[in-house]
């Protein structure tokens, strides 16, 4: 099997794999700004701690 | 197929957003609040020469100390675990490179490599009160840096041929050539001493993040894979 060897997600042809990625990367990449990149001051004040920790570039 | 990936990645994100959470708690976050103190003290004497705007202006909502602060900490903690869990669903399955039990350590020095190591060569994690570059630019460096070492690591994993490794060399150097934004010269009233913990702890704190979610993220698709089939 080359096309399938993603574990967990079972046998996916090229396109659904594409697609199902491309969802995932989205959902991600909202999570990530919204933790460690929104400018908004409640966004950056609740995660304050975690963007220190973290090392993402804070104030 | 959506719901197992899902929630493989929700479940790693429990367990390394909790591990960062205790390691924030025990090293990272006394730092931060020490530093606090000292926030305000020397920049303030430069007036109009402070480059990044301070951001804890009075009148603006933030968490009380204390609980309100610990759980707003926790729950950023894993929100953020979980957008990286998707990320790394995402490059596994875009890449078509799978996350098990034994990829999972590889992956987890990956990320961090990618998400900590190289930002943190460019933009030295920092405390709150030291001088600062702009923040959009030092944002759009820090995705920079960790979108192209990332690219760089993946180009290795997936064909690992002298040309893939050449590219890799290229992807990985190129924001360190290009440059990070210099923070401005300022004295600042955080001792050098706390500025310094914080930074070795930041990058063992990252590590340990990304290890427990690469490993706990390849056990958990492996295991609820086996389960549907």
């Amino acid at each position: 099997m080359t096309t399938a060897t993603v574990s967990a997600a079972g046998p996916l042809s090229v396109s659904q794999r594409l697609l199902l990625g491309a969802l995932f990367l989205v959902l991600g990449a909202v999570f990530v700004a919204g933790t460690g990149f929104a400018g908004d001051y409640r966004a950056h004040n609740g995660a304050h701690d975690t963007r220190h920790s973290m090392g993402f570039p804070c104030h | 197929m959506f719901r197992n990936l899902f929630f493989a990645a929700l479940i790693a994100a429990l367990c390394a957003g909790l591990a960062t959470s205790i390691i924030q708690h025990f090293r990272l976050i006394p730092l931060i609040v020490a530093a606090e103190s000292y926030e305000g003290e020397a920049p303030h004497d430069h007036g109009e020469q402070t480059v990044a705007p301070h951001s804890h202006d009075e009148g603006e909502w933030m968490p009380a100390d204390g609980f309100e602060r610990t759980a707003f900490t926790v729950a950023a903690n894993l929100l953020m675990a979980a957008g990286f869990a998707f990320v790394i669903t995402a490059i596994s399955l875009i890449f078509n490179l799978p996350v098990t039990p034994q990829t999972g350590l590889a992956w987890g020095i990956g990320g961090f490599i990618a998400f900590s190591l190289a930002p943190a060569l460019g933009l030295p994690p920092g405390l709150p009160g030291m001088p600062v570059a702009e923040t959009g630019a030092r944002q759009i460096w820090w995705v920079f840096a960790a979108v192209s070492t990332a690219l760089g690591l993946l180009a290795i994993a997936k064909w690992r041929t002298w040309w893939a490794l050449a590219l890799a060399a290229i992807l990985i150097v190129l924001p360190h050539a290009a440059g990070a934004p210099r923070p401005p010269l300022e004295e600042t009233g955080v001792p050098a001493g706390l500025a310094a913990s914080f930074a070795s702890a930041v990058l063992a704190n990252g590590l340990v993040f990304w290890v427990v979610l690469g490993v706990s993220y390849g056990v958990l698709t492996s295991r609820f894979s086996r389960r549907v089939s």
